[in-house]
């Protein structure tokens, strides 16, 4: 579709502070990415995926395998200290070695990551279901309903994320559920603005209109010509909203003020493992929480990057 | 251009008023009623009507507002149930910390992102391209509390170059001050220092292709000059906006490292706030910070109609 770009290349500094989107490093990088034109050259051409590309969907999906599969699995009870065995290095018992309190890392590890998960993905759910339905139809439909919940999305994305979650955790206790739908709630403004912006761009297309003369309902044109149009949008960026929620609860749990102790969370694990002594004794109980959330934040970004340049999206689009 | 700020100014308003109305509900959002604890064994109903009298209480919801919006006006955002410290005054000793921490992690973002891109973007595809493109990529994936105790083992603990923890304020000691400052900054910096160069290439990319710069070239202007003046100012505009919501990640940043070395901050203070549950504190703080967000994002606005004037013509 060779005239789309056309049509979606309506770059200018005023549309990039319209679209200013309050949310973590890797979300405003990608986002401001996709709106200024990428003339690198990579961008136009289709390059296959890679090596880095499957290396990243595969610890993704291990990540994910092992969380889901984590009461299954022969894994040690991760709460459970061998007091014996306190603040070991690697072996065939404790495969990545074991904690002050003789807990095995591999297993804190591996239920740690439950959380980072559901809080991700469950978060971006929750925003695409709520803020990408509103979205469609704001952006199909336009008029007054467009004008408000386009303004009331700015007034919410001008919120500095992170303070907000703090106040109301605060206020409303935390807990894997209260996080979960705080961020999910916080996500449904991103998933609005972004799903409207490609919506809008594809209702004033000539499919649209004929559709539109041969009779189509509007549910028929939301859902068959539309929805399928705004997919690699929405796919691409949820992604990377994802990325972004489990930054934000890493950051809470480091906090403390994400799950409780001693339900590990990367987070919190993290946290655990840098206090000063610990540092010194056994700085495993943080690298390896640390590792496995750096490998997971870049496979995410870097699977949404490629699908990015491969559904050729670019600026206007979001 | 005055349209457009007055405009813009009164978004401002708007948004500042939402975040005051959320922020004061909060409290209401706490299950129970302080008149049950302050009774204790008086609770019966005439002290308790009498009680919620003296608090204001019985006032309608909307009233309660106005007095404590004009008191937040006074400078008056109650005081902490613990040391019965002002929560203004909390905010005055904690902020010099965290704009500190701010200034400097963007002060280095700046100066390693803005001279990599320049030198990168000129001859895209090669080595030390890949190198730095790969590389910032990477530091997407980093965020401050990933870092930050990577930081600590091996600088600190590891190497002992900087300390772990402490604060000394500037104006008593400029250099144990900076010293302690740097390995904080750093560790909030490696975002800031990715999304910066990454914008910065890709704009100059497109901007090197434009004919002006050919004109500039064929005129025999050095490549420092074409670079400096011709290319860097037209692509320095998303630089900027991206400055702007870069703050708000930051700010998320400066609550992980002062946490972590212990410095007396604004996040540090929010924190301990939170696990006191000292609520006064955290609505204070959740509302100083959330509006100073809002009136960054505005200032940068107004720098950005002064370096691009275009943006006014929307």
């Amino acid at each position: 579709m060779p005239d789309d770009k056309e049509l979606l290349d309506t770059r200018s500094s005023s549309k990039m502070l319209a679209n200013r989107i309050p949310m973590t490093a890797a979300t405003d990088e990608a986002v401001l990415e996709m709106q200024s034109a990428a003339v690198d050259g990579e961008v136009l051409q289709k390059k296959p995926f890679g090596f880095l590309f499957w290396f990243a969907l595969s610890f993704v999906g291990i990540v994910l395998f092992s969380a889901v599969l984590a009461n299954v699995l022969p894994l040690q009870n991760p709460n459970f200290g061998h007091f014996s065995e306190l603040n070991q290095g690697p072996s065939s018992a404790h495969l990545l070695g074991t904690d002050d309190l003789g807990r095995d890392l591999l297993a804190r590890l591996v239920f740690g990551a439950r959380v980072s998960l559901i809080v991700g993905f469950l978060g971006v759910a929750i925003g695409l279901v709520f803020g990408g339905s509103a979205g469609l139809i704001s952006g199909y439909r336009g008029g007054r309903l467009d004008i408000a919940l386009n303004a009331f999305s700015f007034i919410i994305l001008a919120f500095p994320a992170i303070v907000a979650v703090i106040a109301i955790v605060t206020f409303w206790g935390a807990s894997l559920f209260h996080i979960t739908i705080i961020l999910g709630i916080a996500t449904i403004p991103l998933m609005y603005r972004v799903i409207r912006a490609s919506s809008l761009a594809f209702a004033q297309r000539d499919f649209v209109v004929a559709a539109k003369t041969m009779g189509a309902t509007n549910t028929r044109i939301v859902l068959r010509e539309i929805l399928p149009n705004v997919i690699p949008v929405m796919v691409t960026f949820s992604l990377i909203t994802v990325a972004g929620l489990i930054v934000i609860e890493g950051t809470l749990a480091f906090l403390g003020l994400s799950v409780a102790l001693p339900t590990p969370s990367w987070g919190n694990l993290i946290n655990e493992g840098s206090s000063n002594d610990l540092l010194s004794i056994n700085p495993l109980i943080m690298l390896w929480p640390a590792m496995a959330m750096f490998t997971l934040l870049w496979s995410i970004n870097l699977i949404g990057d490629r699908l990015r340049q491969r559904f050729d999206l670019r600026e206007g689009v979001l | 251009m005055g349209k457009y700020l007055i405009r813009r100014f009164l978004q401002l308003l708007v948004v500042s008023f939402v975040i005051s109305v959320l922020v004061f509900m909060l409290v209401h959002l706490l299950p129970g009623d302080p008149t049950t604890q302050i009774l204790g064994a008086n609770d019966t109903a005439a002290n308790r009507a009498i009680l919620l009298k003296q608090l204001g209480l019985n006032l309608p919801l909307w009233h309660q507002y106005t007095i404590w919006l004009s008191a937040a006006f006074h400078g008056n955002l109650g005081t902490s149930y613990l040391n019965h410290e002002s929560v203004t005054h909390i905010l005055a000793t904690g902020a010099p910390v965290t704009i500190e921490l701010i200034i400097i992690s963007q002060v280095l973002a700046f100066a390693v992102a803005i001279p990599l891109a320049l030198v990168v973007s000129r001859k895209p595809n090669r080595a030390l391209d890949n190198v730095s493109t790969t590389t910032t990529f990477g530091l997407l994936a980093l965020p401050p509390f990933v870092v930050a105790p990577i930081l600590v083992a091996v600088f600190a603990v590891g190497l002992g170059w900087f300390p772990a923890t402490g604060y000394t304020p500037f104006n008593q000691a400029p250099i144990t001050n900076i010293h302690e400052m740097i390995l904080p900054s750093v560790a909030i910096t490696a975002g800031s220092i990715a999304v910066y160069f990454r914008l910065l290439r890709s704009d100059l990319i497109t901007t090197l292709q434009q004919d002006f710069i050919t004109m500039a070239r064929s005129k025999g202007l050095s490549n420092r000059r074409i670079m400096w003046r011709h290319a860097f100012r037209p692509s320095s505009f998303s630089l900027l906006a991206a400055a702007g919501i870069n703050i708000g990640s930051l700010i998320a940043g400066t609550f992980v490292v002062e946490l972590l070395f212990a410095l007396p901050g604004i996040g540090y203070a929010l924190v301990e706030a939170v696990n006191q549950r000292d609520y006064l504190v955290v609505q204070g703080i959740s509302l100083v910070v959330a509006i100073a967000f809002v009136v960054i994002q505005f200032i940068v606005d107004f720098v950005f109609t002064i370096v691009d004037p275009r943006v006014v013509r929307e």
